[in-house]
Parts: structure tokens; C-alpha cells; sequence
């Protein structure tokens, strides 16, 4: 039991850095605010000045607004979907005792040292391009036309390229979670008749979801910010097909140097990501309280 | 040791003395081979400038734009000489940002410059950039396939013509497409073939008041007949093709004509790594019969900043790079063909030049067939043959290029793509204050 004292020593040497980390956040954030407010376009200086929500109004009736938000959308819940139950058939499959496994595992999380930019460079020139790929190539070989990931299912092919690189990461704490499983409970659970299905759903799946929450709320935080991979396959086109919102404040702020407008859109993500996040940790946060 | 104090102080005054004399500028450039050749060649200038000294920040084309854009437009300061393209100098001239370049040296020789190209980096008749090298756009095709089909190049095509022998040459079955262009979206890949080639249509991107003319029938004819062409004879994904895999597209015989930058020529004609090297003829870029062909102008060209301090520095840096003088020095080390092509007239005029490089007339052609201050066939109020030279056009350049590249894709319609690229127009134009 702390004392009033230890307490307060304690409260005294955390100060800087909780002060630190305050102005980290809080400087950004109100200078967002701020140029949200202004019209401030470096190419063109002459009518600068302050335009109250006009802004926003531009950056909401812009017709990339309504798509972006729903292909952010869309990456975040498909990712999740196929990490999280990539991952536990992943983690399951792994877990079983077989010869080379320690080499199986690393293969299994290695694309998650490879750099994002790295991965849309290889999965767009070496696997799903509609020329030179091994997904074209496999197509020719059993007869039929090649598919156009990028001009015909553009944000499929993204949601491919992010999902192939965090499946390493579900898999890696699915897994731990996994070997935490007490080998008796199994056992126990394996005399009194139990099959490998009614195992999985009334003891694997409830020990592991306290895991699941974990990737869930990480990887939401993460994915809406997904960037590298569109920009450098698809510059988040054809039309705005694979555009979401981080992009679309990049197109804003560097492509167009329209700060007001980027920085609008940057408080529209910045709340969007809150109501995410409060939704997220209400549904699923209640598992880590337990 | 009392000597070695009066040494050492001696020493370090000096060194101070000739550290204050010496000047050393930063120079922002692209990490195209020319530049990067000319990085090497810096000995020379050096030698004959020994109190100037050259910082080099190369970056990729896109990343450059970023950050020298960044920089001149918050008066950051970075940069002495920047490297930019015929896009920015008119319009940061207007805005003052640029130096006029009038103290290049007496030996110069600035009349030498090729008018086009002189006159797309000048205002009012002043120089603001130096071009460094400069290209066109032309068609590039297979010699043997056209025999194959039965037909032949003329020196100046007609669409028509295009659009027949890339019917007969598409040959899917072995790989052969009928003809490869730009479909990846952005104002400097897709838009910049897609403007050009309207010009030839007889469209324009805003009439002379500013109002934007995706509604027109011209527009509706180029990007149909684009979109219909490139669905018949053009590559699979061709909405993510833009120079660098069309190029590697004609490289390994893919494509039977590819109309693009004229700076490709030397690519496509080196057999070390093109494999059809020896089979590569050219041509002017297709028209319509109505005066204007559609071909772009580009210059890469050396600036400098008004906010600079080393203004005179810079100024015998860019006099350097972009003289007659250089272009020997690359010769003489690298070879004519290797000279950095589409600036200056006597270039080629050059026998040697004329030998090396069997493209050099019909890309001297190209850039004189462009007139970036009468670009269209219509009137316009802007300049720039690929562009429009006003800062929107960046952000508004790349929006209408998603809208096409997703009508080349299927993913919208013809009239929906133009509707929509009438509208993003409006809206821009509007916001910059150009319409009420």
C-alpha cells in the first residue's frame, strides 16, 4: 500500500514527462486546429486570411469525401476479418508438433520485417502485375485472362497486400495466447469425450480472447492509417476507388498544397478515429477488464 | 613551441580567411541520369571556380517537387539553384520568387537555346530558368511489325492512322499489343499525354474566360477514341502504366507503337537493354488535321531563388551546367549520344550528334512543333502545352487524371468521367477565384 508520501513522489517525478508528452500531442493538434480555420494555399499567398468552416464545408462536399471514408472503412473490418481469423487457424496450425517448426514459424511472421513501401513494390511489379505477375502467369497457365488487380479491383488488392502483411502479427500473439493454454485443461477436457470442435469453441476461443481483443484494438488503430501501400501502388485511384482518408489528406496537403483544406480533413480523421476507437474499446475493450 | 603556437595560429587564420572567401551553394535535383552525370562532372567547374564550393541534394522527381515547391513557397531558404520544370517557372516567376537570369557570361550564347524551349521558361520576354535538357513527345514503333502489317510509317501520322495500324499489329495471342500509352493517373503521367493529344482534337482545358470545357464535344471525342484504342490494342492494366512500364513494356517487345517523351529514344535504341533496339523508327505525334499535333514541350532547367544570398554563385553554376562548354566536356568523356539532348540548336547541328543519335532530327522536329504560348486551336489564357501553367493546376491536374485513368479502367463511363472532371473544375476554378 502506497503511502500519502510515495504517492506524491511519485506523481512529482512523472510530471515532466506526462508534461512532455501533453505539448507532444497537444502543439500538432492545435496547429491543425488553427490552419483548419485559415486560407492558406504557399502557391498561391495573395488571400490568405481567416475562413471559418468553409473549409470543412470544401473538404466534406468534395466527392472523394463520402468514398474515402468508406474504403477506410471497408480496409480496417476486411483486414481485421481475415488477420484475426487468418491467425487463429494460423496460430492452431502451428502449434502442432511438427518436424522444421521453428523454421515454419519464422517463415510465418516474416513479412512483418518487410517495410510497407518493400511489399506494395513487390506484391504490385512481381505477383499481381497483369503482365509480369505470378498470379497472371498461374491465370495463362490454366487458360484464362489475367486479372488487372489495380484497375479493376483496386482496394481488393490492397486490402490483400495490408492483410498478408499483419497476418504475421495476429498469428505471433494468437499463438502465445495458444501456449499459454494449460496442457491439463485439454487433457481433462479430451477424457471427458470432448472432440476437437467443442475443445476449440468452449476452451481454446475463450482463452485466447483477451489475445484477440488486443489485435483488434492495435491493428484498428494502425489501419486507418494505411498510406504507403496505396500511394505506391494505386495513388489511390483508378478514380477515387482505393482513396481513404489519410490519402485524401496527403492529396490535399502536398499534391495540392491546399493546408486549410488537409488540415480540416486532419480534424475530421482525428474525430472519425475517436468515434472508431470509443466504439472499438466499448465492444470488444470489455474483454480486458476481465 | 613557441614557433608551433605561431604556426598553428597562422594556419587556422588562414583556413578561416579562405573558409569566409569561399561560397558554397546548394543545388536541388532530380536523380535523372543526366543529373547525375553532371555530379560527376563538377571537377570542372571547381577547377575553374576554386572559391565555389556545391552541395548536392538529389531526390527522386515527385519528392524534389515536394520539397522545393515547400521550400520557395515558405521562403524556407534551402536551396540556391533548383531544378525545375517548365510547369513552375512561369508561374513563380510571376509570383517573383524567381531570379531573371541575365548575367550568364558573354560566351553564353542564349540565342543558341531552341525558341520553344527558351520561350516556355520566360516571362515577358526574360529568361528564368536555364534548360538543362529538354524533350518532346513522339511516336515510337516497330519497324517489323509495321512491315508485317502491311503498312507504313509516314513522318507526321494522322490518328486515323494510329488508331488503323495498331488494329493490325495487335497480335494478343504472342504478347504484341498495337500500341502502349500513359494511363497511370497524376498531371505529369496521364495528363500530360491526355492534354497533349486534345490539343490535337481541338479541345482545351478552359476557354477565355476560364471556364472549364470538359462538356465540349472535343473532349468527348479525345477520351473516347483514347479509351476505345487503348480497349483494343492496348496492354492489360493499362490504367497503372506510365513512362517507366511502358518503357520496359517496348523494351521487351510488347507493344507495336508507344507515342511518349522524346528522351525515351535513347532507351529504346540501346541494345544493352532494349531487344528490339535495332528495330525502333520514328515519327512526329499524330494530328487531326487541325494545326496542332499532339506532342508536349518539358524542359529540366536550373533556377534560382530570389530569396537567395549567393545569387552570383548560382548564377556561374547555372551558366556552367547548361553552356555549350558542358555539352563538349559530356562528349568528350561520355560520348555525343550521351549529351543531354533538346536545348540548343547547335547541338543539332552537330554532324558527330547527328551520327550518334539517329533520333536527333525527328526530335528537334517534335520540339519545334510545340508552341507552349499558343498550345491549343482554339484561344486560351493560359500557357503551357501538356499543362496549364497556373498553381490549381498540380491538384486539379491529377484529380481529372484519377477521373480518366477510371475511365480507362471501366471502372466509369466516358460521360461520367468528363461530368465529373467538369464539375472538380468548376470547383477549383472557382475557389482560386478565376470564375465568380
Amino acid at each position: 500500500m502506497a503511502t500519502q508520501q510515495t504517492r506524491s513522489l511519485a506523481r512529482f517525478m512523472m510530471a515532466p514527462s506526462v508534461v512532455l508528452l501533453f505539448v507532444w500531442m497537444i502543439v500538432p493538434l492545435a496547429l491543425t486546429l488553427w490552419f483548419s480555420f485559415q486560407q492558406y494555399n504557399p502557391l498561391n499567398p495573395i488571400r490568405d486570411g481567416f475562413v471559418g468552416f468553409s473549409n470543412y464545408a470544401l473538404f466534406y462536399s468534395n466527392p472523394a469525401f463520402l468514398q474515402s471514408i468508406l474504403n477506410t472503412l471497408i480496409l480496417v473490418v476486411s483486414v481485421l476479418l481475415i488477420t484475426v481469423i487468418g491467425g487463429i487457424l494460423l496460430a492452431l496450425l502451428i502449434d502442432q508438433p511438427m518436424w522444421g517448426q521453428g523454421i515454419v514459424r519464422i517463415l510465418v511472421i516474416s513479412p512483418f520485417f518487410v517495410m510497407p513501401p518493400v511489399a506494395a513494390l513487390v506484391w504490385k511489379n512481381m505477383i499481381m502485375h497483369p503482365q509480369y505477375g505470378v498470379f497472371a502467369d498461374i491465370a495463362r497457365f490454366f487458360g484464362m485472362q489475367p486479372i488487372d488487380w489495380f484497375g479493376q479491383h483496386p482496394l481488393t488488392a490492397i486490402i490483400i497486400i495490408v492483410a498478408w502483411q499483419w497476418l504475421p502479427f495476429a498469428t505471433l500473439i494468437l499463438l502465445t495466447a495458444l501456449q499459454s493454454l494449460d496442457g491439463e485443461q485439454k487433457e481433462a477436457a479430451e477424457m471427458d469425450g470432448a472432440g476437437f470442435i467443442s475443445r476449440f469453441i468452449y476452451l481454446t476461443l475463450p482463452h485466447m480472447s483477451r489475445a484477440i481483443t488486443v489485435v483488434i484494438l492495435i491493428q484498428t488503430i494502425f489501419l486507418l492509417s494505411v498510406y504507403a501501400e496505396i500511394l505506391v501502388t494505386t495513388n489511390g485511384g483508378p478514380g477515387y476507388a482505393s482513396t481513404n482518408l489519410p490519402f485524401l489528406v496527403y492529396q490535399k496537403a502536398l499534391l495540392e498544397f491546399k493546408i486549410g483544406q488537409a488540415s480540416a480533413g486532419g480534424v475530421i480523421a482525428v474525430i472519425l478515429a475517436n468515434i472508431v476507437a470509443f466504439f472499438a474499446m466499448r465492444a470488444v475493450g470489455k474483454n480486458l477488464d476481465k | 613551441m613557441k614557433l608551433r603556437t605561431l604556426t598553428l595560429g597562422l594556419l587556422s587564420a588562414s583556413a578561416l580567411a579562405f573558409a569566409a572567401h569561399a561560397e558554397s551553394i546548394t543545388i536541388a535535383t532530380v536523380n535523372n541520369g543526366d543529373m547525375v552525370r553532371m555530379q560527376k562532372l563538377t571537377d570542372d567547374f571547381t577547377k575553374a571556380n576554386p572559391d565555389i564550393q556545391l552541395n548536392w541534394v538529389t531526390l527522386e522527381e515527385n519528392v524534389l517537387r515536394e520539397r522545393v515547391t515547400t521550400d520557395i513557397a515558405t521562403k524556407g531558404g534551402q536551396y540556391d539553384v533548383m531544378t525545375i520544370g517548365t510547369y513552375e517557372v512561369p508561374i513563380w516567376a510571376k509570383q517573383s520568387w524567381l531570379l531573371p537570369l541575365d548575367k550568364l557570361g558573354d560566351d553564353y550564347d542564349a540565342k543558341d537555346i531552341i525558341p520553344a524551349i527558351a520561350g516556355g521558361l520566360s516571362v515577358d520576354g526574360k529568361l528564368y530558368a536555364a534548360p538543362f535538357y529538354g524533350e518532346s513527345s513522339f511516336v515510337m514503333y516497330r519497324k517489323d511489325l509495321m512491315e508485317k502489317a502491311g503498312l507504313k510509317m509516314p513522318d507526321a501520322p494522322t490518328w486515323d492512322f494510329i488508331k488503323q495500324a495498331a488494329d493490325k499489329m495487335t497480335d494478343r495471342a504472342n504478347g504484341v499489343n498495337g500500341v502502349c500509352l500513359r494511363g497511370k493517373a497524376g498531371w505529369g503521367e496521364n495528363m500530360a499525354f491526355l492534354t497533349a493529344m486534345s490539343n490535337s482534337f481541338g479541345a482545351r482545358w478552359f476557354d477565355e474566360n476560364w471556364k472549364p470545357q470538359f462538356d465540349q464535344p472535343e473532349w468527348k471525342k479525345t477520351l473516347q477514341f483514347y479509351v476505345d484504342l487503348m480497349k483494343a490494342d492496348g496492354p492489360e492494366g493499362a490504367s497503372s502504366n506510365g513512362f517507366n512500364e511502358n518503357l520496359a513494356l517496348f523494351q521487351q517487345g510488347k507493344c507495336g507503337m508507344w507515342i511518349d517523351a522524346t528522351v525515351a529514344a535513347s532507351f529504346v535504341s540501346d541494345p544493352k537493354n532494349s531487344t528490339v533496339a535495332d528495330k525502333v523508327g520514328y515519327a512526329l505525334a499524330p494530328d487531326n488535321g487541325l494545326g496542332k499535333r499532339g506532342n508536349w514541350l518539358w524542359a529540366w532547367s536550373l533556377a534560382i531563388p530570389a530569396g537567395t544570398k549567393k545569387a552570383d554563385a548560382a548564377e556561374k553554376f547555372v551558366s556552367w551546367a547548361t553552356s555549350k562548354h558542358y555539352a563538349e566536356l559530356v562528349a568528350s568523356k561520355e560520348g555525343w549520344a550521351n549529351v543531354p539532348p533538346g536545348t540548343r540548336s547547335s547541338l543539332y547541328a552537330n554532324a558527330e550528334y547527328q551520327k550518334a543519335a539517329p533520333f536527333a532530327k525527328m526530335t528537334l522536329d517534335s520540339i519545334n512543333a510545340a508552341d507552349p504560348t499558343h498550345p491549343t486551336v482554339k484561344p486560351v489564357p493560359y500557357v503551357g502545352v501538356q499543362f496549364v501553367a497556373i498553381p490549381e493546376f498540380q491538384g486539379l491536374g491529377t484529380t481529372v487524371g484519377q477521373l480518366f485513368s477510371a475511365a480507362l479502367a471501366g471502372q466509369s463511363s466516358v460521360d461520367d468521367a468528363l461530368k465529373q472532371a467538369q464539375d472538380a473544375a468548376t470547383a477549383a476554378m472557382t475557389e482560386g477565384g478565376y470564375i465568380k
